[in-house]
């Protein structure tokens, strides 16, 4: 046992169940390394196969990274080894197993013979070789069902089956009628059996890369055309965003300052060598953290985008500083406080039932920023505006913006609209345009977590 | 050969994972399976282990365990924002260098003698080597410290979620090869690779070039069995009675939606307190009363209050009191 800790060789020569297992995890979502197979290997060297709840701990200390992962790991493992054990066996050593189980199709023992005898555990074996056999872990769609489901059963030899039960038809005697609708009962309950087994395959291999591709659409769809029904995920999806972008920037930075010497710092460092300095400090700045206020327009088609960018200012408030909102349609109020009080999803509600769905009027909404709120912004102060800029052709009050890009230290402007619309009708877009630092189009998560992610970089 | 070395020294106790289960409940240390099955792994692949959890749940306990339990020395290293080479690795000890300078000052005519030039003299100086950047003047730091023990060392480096980035990426070369390079002297490696643990309280995402190196071991709030072995093994003499309320009662209140959930060593306090008070049955009255050992902001402890006759009681129901 101890010969399995050689440290200098790597045993790459991983036994077929642990590739085919990395092969599942990696289906389920978990990110796993060339590197973590080889250690896997090794692991199962020193560990063995012995004792299941040990094998899933010792994968899982290997495999699995994170909490999140952690969880995905202990599914994956229970659904692909439960489906190991329903062939026989526990989890059988290496390729003996399927060796084993061609062997036993070779020997003679037919699907007739063993559809006659019930044969439940010869049964699942050749199913399960014939399921290798055909490259069931390459079932990526449900619509591939039926046809695996084909190839699985006709390997198992159902044509020879068919062939004999047709025979026995011919042969229009009583016995033989009767073995004939015996096997049909038998071929039938084996589809289901085989069915079955290819749903489960489709679970273990194929689940983390349809979550994936759905995921993809997702974030590039155009959030006003999201259904309802996908909204928990899209939940889902901007926290993850927000967290990465969190993880990201929510540590304070120092830049060096360089040709700015620390004096103090540098006597300090240098007192070992009597004062000479040797080692030279400089000055360093502290990065700051974006000190935000955002307004949202709530009206009518933007209404959607809004809410998710509240979400994600609000998922992502590790790396901002001090972050208020406000929301506007016809006039303009501070929302901070219902946000900071309930959960995003009912604040915003809430906000969309004070205010929310009036006809827009940015000059108004302006004049108000500017009464209440105007006196907070500092040269610190990143401005986040969402809106589509049309107004119903009022005053569109460029000359409140332009104070307010002199006072703030940047404003950002996310229009959910297609760029060719902006100027078209009532859209002010082009007026407000030269005051924003950062003018761009907003309409799928995607672009939204560009734009912060812009923000933040900005910021740094 | 350095299997060899490391079979005689300390794989004599690692032989299996039961083996490591006793060895530290031996030192009052319960570990539930993947805890021991992870100390085993970590000895036999060499591999540092890095133990997630929230604060509480034993962590750096483990590491003290293990240490104590292969009579190994414990190193332990606190990380902390702005921690570098020099607190960690090695600092030269720049005092003792300007001292001895200082003595020698005198002895440097008698060395250089009557050299008349200078290439002469800068030759007879050369011939005595970087005697000042020796291991004499070295002062070694925590990770050096760990992989210059003899019988190998149990090496904690405890939080590092709290050190910078570039720290982390400068761990690397210690975690994976078990060793280090100092340049004046040339390349550290361990005679006996030492069991490193890392903790994190995960504040923030360790890089993946870290967590590739490791074992990754999650310790949550063990159960219920699990925490009624603990408290008896760290609270010797408390009665089987008050035990089972106590878990239930903390079982309980971790299922309620708190800031700040109470972890293991809250409840090992706890259970001390009752002992000292001499407490039997849990009551209402005697829970409240000692309830700021186990929840740590005033809100949470609001939020229990309105629930504690409840949860008293069912506490007490499944020890079979009432």
């Amino acid at each position: 046992m101890s010969d399995g800790a050689g440290i200098t060789t790597p045993r790459a020569a991983a036994s077929e169940p642990l590739r085919r297992f990395l092969q599942v995890a990696r289906g389920a979502g978990l990110r796993v390394s060339a590197a973590e197979g080889i250690d896997a290997a090794r692991a199962l060297d020193v560990i063995g196969y012995a004792d299941c709840a040990v094998l899933k701990d010792t994968l899982g200390l290997v495999l699995a990274k994170t909490p999140d992962e952690k969880a995905l790991y202990s599914e994956a493992f229970d659904l692909y080894f439960k489906h190991e054990a329903f062939s026989g066996k526990e989890a059988p050593d290496d390729a003996a197993a399927s060796e084993a189980g061609a062997q036993q199709q070779g020997n003679g023992s037919s699907l007739s013979e063993l559809l006659t005898e019930d044969d439940r555990a010869g049964l699942a074996t050749a199913m399960e070789v014939a399921g290798r056999d055909s490259g069931i872990e390459n079932i990526r769609f449900f619509t591939q069902k039926n046809l695996y489901a084909r190839r699985i059963l006709v390997r198992m030899g159902l044509r020879e089956v068919e062939n004999e039960v047709e025979a026995l038809r011919k042969g229009e005697t009583q016995p033989g009628m009767e073995r004939a609708a015996f096997l049909e009962s038998r071929v039938a309950r084996l589809r289901d059996a085989v069915r079955d087994f290819v749903e489960r395959n489709m679970l273990l291999f194929a689940r983390g890369e349809n979550e994936q591709f759905r995921e993809d659409l997702l974030k590039s769809a155009r959030l006003s055309n999201i259904d309802r029904r996908d909204i928990e995920r899209m939940r889902v999806l901007v926290r993850q965003m927000a967290k990465k972008l969190a993880a990201r920037y929510a540590k304070t930075r120092r830049r060096r300052l360089r040709g700015h010497l620390d004096i103090r710092r540098t006597l300090r460092k240098n007192m070992g060598w009597g004062g000479i300095p040797f080692v030279t400090v400089w000055k360093q700045k502290r990065i700051e953290k974006p000190r935000v206020m955002v307004l949202c327009d709530v009206s009518g088609s933007v209404a959607a985008m809004s809410h998710f960018l509240l979400m994600f200012l609000y998922a992502l408030n590790e790396a901002l500083s001090d972050i208020r909102a406000f929301a506007y349609s016809g006039s303009l109020i501070e929302v901070s406080e219902i946000l900071e009080k309930e959960p995003v999803e009912q604040a915003i509600e809430k906000i969309m039932g004070t205010i929310g769905f009036g006809s827009s009027n940015y000059g108004n909404a302006f004049a108000d920023f500017e009464e209440g709120w105007m006196q907070f912004i500092t040269s610190k102060t990143t401005v986040i505006i969402l809106g589509d800029a049309r107004g119903n052709h009022n005053d569109p009050r460029t000359d409140i913006l332009t104070r307010l890009a002199q006072r703030s230290r940047r404003i950002i402007w996310l229009n959910p609209e297609y760029r060719t619309m902006w100027g078209t009708g009532d859209s002010d877009m082009h007026r407000y345009a030269p005051f924003c630092n950062l003018l761009t189009e907003c309409s799928t998560l995607r672009q939204l977590e560009r734009a912060v992610g812009d923000m933040l970089e900005a910021a740094s | 050969m350095q299997n060899a070395q490391k079979k005689n020294t300390v794989a004599k106790p690692l032989q299996s994972i039961e083996e490591v289960d006793a060895g530290l409940s031996a030192t009052g240390y319960i570990a539930s399976r993947p805890i021991s099955t992870a100390i085993y792994l970590a000895h036999h692949l060499q591999k540092p282990i890095l133990v997630e959890g929230p604060a509480g749940v034993g962590k750096t306990e483990l590491a003290k365990s293990v240490a104590a339990w292969l009579k190994l020395p414990l190193i332990r290293m606190q990380c902390y924002e702005g921690l570098d080479e020099s607190k960690a690795l090695y600092e030269w000890k720049y005092g003792k260098q300007l001292l001895y300078t200082q003595i020698l000052k005198d002895k440097v005519g008698s060395v250089i003698g009557e050299s008349d030039n200078l290439a002469v003299a800068l030759d007879k100086l050369h011939a005595f080597g970087d005697i000042f950047f020796s291991r004499n003047f070295l002062e070694p730091r925590p990770l050096l410290r760990a992989l210059e023990q003899p019988g190998g060392a149990v090496l904690l480096i405890d939080e590092i979620d709290k050190s910078d980035q570039e720290f982390e990426a400068f761990l690397l070369e210690i975690l994976s090869d078990y060793q280090v390079t100092v340049p004046e002297i040339g390349t550290v490696t361990a005679q006996v690779p030492p069991i490193v643990l890392l903790t994190s309280n995960s504040t923030r995402d360790l890089g993946d070039a870290l967590k590739r190196r490791c074992l990754h071991l999650h310790i949550g709030f063990p159960d219920e069995k699990l925490e009624a072995r603990i408290i008896a093994s760290r609270v010797p003499g408390i009665d089987a009675r008050l035990l089972k309320q106590l878990v239930s009662f903390v079982q309980q209140l971790r299922a309620l939606d708190l800031k700040k959930l109470p972890s293991v060593s809250e409840t090992i306090d706890w259970a001390k307190v009752m002992v000292l008070l001499h407490t039997s049955v849990l009551e209402v009255a005697i829970v409240r009363d000692t309830l700021n050992v186990l929840l740590k902001f005033e809100a949470d402890i609001e939020a229990a209050d309105k629930q504690l006759a409840g949860l008293t009681h069912k506490a007490q129901r499944e020890a079979g009191i009432v």
